[in-house]
């Protein structure tokens, strides 16, 4: 019987003592998806290390059988928790990418797009101040990837691209504040940050952050059976709106 | 058919779930105690006794130890106004072996984990604020392990201790006699940041 066996990059999304020198990881690799795997001797001083969610790794899968857990070898690639670990906003923000994904992604269904753009996340999260913008972008990623992505191009009531203020927590299109109407109280904050534009204050963070939010809860975590986001955002959240509000 | 008569296997059988051991080297352990039984079965097995009775958690700090509040907690000379907060008991240990801190501990039962769903009213941290205000404390020195849950934990701690303390964390950097071809990235990108003059 042929032996299961492939190689390929992945970036750690979190780890598990199994028994008492190895480890359970589950990675998300551009071809594989999220996938999880033992690592033995993953407990000792030259390996764990390297385990530490978001590290970039080079990763040798094998098993006897394709519906195995299997075993993992790691090579190190790149540490990103390393150089973020003095920042709690990061920090906090590299907790919620790992912990978004590990929740969100089906297993072992390969997802490059997003792979793509969460490798390319996680490396901004060291690179600048600005990064919550491309959190919110990320996150609209998340969405789309899993079949909830928002239409925030034109207004669903006018059909226009000016003046998108609002987003509809029914369709999930932009609405124009000239569109609103009187059913401005019942739709969400569209801030610029939400559009991928780079504010002086970052202002509308968190108004964005409650945006996705609110399509992450009824939307991919009511399709998971309700299941709660995980506390990671939440207190990404908090973090950013207290930054907003000092 | 078993090997060993069943009281002696049952002790086989628990010695095996200990750290370290498994069925063949609790075998070994177990015959080894039995050949030593006036010298080494007879007094483990009085002490492991008395610490079945007598162990317990220190209230005040989490220590492990044999008194409702343990011996560093009561010691006068360890009221220093440094409090030292680690993960768990095992980390305690470790600092105390090194002899050089002289302040007293807090011991947090764990750190914050997004996957375990550790928050933080499953650890010990509003147990610490109250101790920092009640024991005039004015250093807390955050010993956490240089893991991304250890330092969101200490970020944690180190904004609910905001403007009530001076809050420190260990170095983080090459370790003695470390080579530096033989460090991950992670560790010298930490040292060549915390770098100082000489």
């Amino acid at each position: 019987m042929a032996r299961m066996e492939w190689r390929d990059q992945g970036t750690l999304l979190s780890v598990r003592k199994h028994g008492e020198t190895s480890v359970i990881i589950e990675v998300f690799t551009a071809e594989h998806g999220r996938h999880a795997g033992v690592v033995r001797g993953g407990v000792s001083r030259k390996i764990a290390p390297i385990l530490q969610p978001g590290s970039q790794l080079d990763l040798v899968w094998r098993a006897r059988l394709e519906e195995h857990i299997g075993a993992f070898t790691v090579e190190p690639v790149k540490s990103r928790a390393a150089a973020i670990m003095g920042d709690r906003n990061a920090l906090a923000g590299l907790n919620a990418i790992t912990a978004l994904l590990s929740f969100a992604l089906p297993e072992r269904e390969a997802h490059p797009r997003l792979y793509t753009r969460s490798i390319a996340m996680l490396d901004l999260l060291a690179e600048t101040p600005a990064w919550p913008v491309g959190y919110l972008q990320w996150e609209l990623a998340l969405l789309e990837e899993l079949g909830y992505g928002l239409d925030l191009t034109a207004c669903a009531v006018t059909g226009g691209a000016e003046d998108l203020a609002y987003v509809s927590p029914k369709s999930g299109r932009a609405v124009s504040a000239e569109g609103a109407g009187e059913w401005v109280d019942r739709l969400l904050p569209l801030p610029e940050e939400l559009l991928g534009v780079v504010t002086q204050d970052l202002a509308g963070i968190p108004d964005g952050l409650r945006t996705t939010g609110y399509f992450l809860t009824h939307g991919l975590a009511h399709a998971l059976g309700d299941r709660p986001l995980p506390e990671a955002r939440a207190r990404l959240v908090d973090r950013l709106s207290r930054r907003q509000a000092s | 058919m078993s090997e060993a008569p069943r009281d002696i296997e049952n002790l086989i059988e628990l010695m095996a779930k200990l750290p370290g051991l498994g069925p063949r080297s609790a075998r070994r352990a177990v015959l080894h105690l039995i050949r030593k039984r006036g010298l080494l079965l007879a007094p483990l097995a009085d002490a492991m006794h008395a610490v079945a009775v007598s162990a317990r958690e220190c209230i005040t700090c989490g220590n492990v130890g044999t008194t409702e509040v343990c011996d560093i907690c009561t010691s006068e000379k360890r009221a220093t106004g440094e409090l030292c907060v680690v993960e768990d008991v095992a980390d305690l240990w470790a600092m105390e072996r090194a002899g050089v801190f002289k302040g007293r501990y807090h011991v947090l039962g764990g750190t914050l984990s997004a996957l375990d769903a550790i928050g933080p009213d499953e650890l010990r941290i509003p147990k610490l604020v109250s101790r920092v205000g009640d024991e005039n404390i004015t250093e807390v020195i955050l010993a956490l392990n240089a893991t991304v849950n250890g330092q969101t934990t200490a970020h944690y701690i180190a904004e609910e201790l905001e403007g009530r303390c001076d809050v420190t964390s260990l170095a983080q950097g090459v370790p003695i006699g470390g080579e530096l071809d033989y460090l991950d990235d992670g560790t010298i990108t930490a040292a060549l940041r915390a770098r100082k003059r000489v």
